[in-house]
């Protein structure tokens, strides 16, 4: 009895909060997408667009640093696999995190920058380093959204 | 490309750096509090890595 009425309550506010995010209008695309589209492209991009030119430095550099770090270490870049579960996570997912470097990564592989994946901690590192770059990017993407809808300062 | 060899200290320790910076940057809304967020989770970041290198030191023994 106590489980199904505390069902019908969690049930009753997932409701209700569904409803106010439907009542809340989305924010328009044309105020985000470039902010968004040029923040992937270019690490802190989004922030120069929005006239934050000291948090987009910051930004810049610090995702670049890594990025070359990994690159100057020889770490790999990640092919999409799939197979099992945890072959699917690892490629993809770090696939994925190269990818959000932008350009950074495009330039990468164009170049021929991107390394095969060679045993040693080093390269290792460098690996991480490389994926690490791109999901800072994403939080920095992530950031240049929150202001461009007025979300943030 | 020149190549750049770094021990699990370095390597870790700019890791933190990087990542502690972009997390200042993003996570508050005045400058006095990104940046004292950021020295925080720097000194997180390092005090973690000294705490379980000697931590998988005594236990490896």
């Amino acid at each position: 009895m106590f489980l199904i009425t505390t069902l019908g309550t969690w049930l009753g506010k997932l409701r209700t909060m569904a409803t106010d995010q439907n009542k809340g209008s989305a924010p328009p695309v044309r105020a985000w997408a470039p902010v968004v589209g040029l923040g992937w492209l270019i690490p802190g991009g989004g922030h120069f667009l929005l006239k934050r030119k000291g948090r987009g430095t910051l930004l810049l550099v610090s995702v670049l640093s890594m990025f070359l770090l990994g690159l100057m270490m020889r770490g790999a870049m990640f092919q999409p696999q799939t197979g099992d579960i945890l072959t699917t996570i690892i490629y993809v997912g770090g696939f994925l995190g190269d990818l959000a470097s932008g350009l950074l990564y495009l330039l990468a592989t164009w170049l021929g920058y991107s390394q095969i994946d060679m045993a040693g901690h080093v390269h290792d590192y460098g690996t991480k380093f490389l994926v690490a770059a791109g999901l800072l990017n994403i939080l920095a993407i992530e950031d240049a959204y929150e202001i461009a809808i007025g979300k943030k300062d | 490309m020149p190549k750049m060899n770094l021990s699990h200290f370095e390597a870790a320790v700019l890791f933190s750096l990087f990542s502690s910076i972009v997390l200042g940057v993003i996570t508050k809304r005045t400058d006095a509090e990104r940046l004292r967020y950021g020295l925080r989770c720097f000194a997180y970041f390092v005090a973690a890595l000294i705490g379980l290198g000697w931590l998988m030191r005594l236990g490896h023994g």
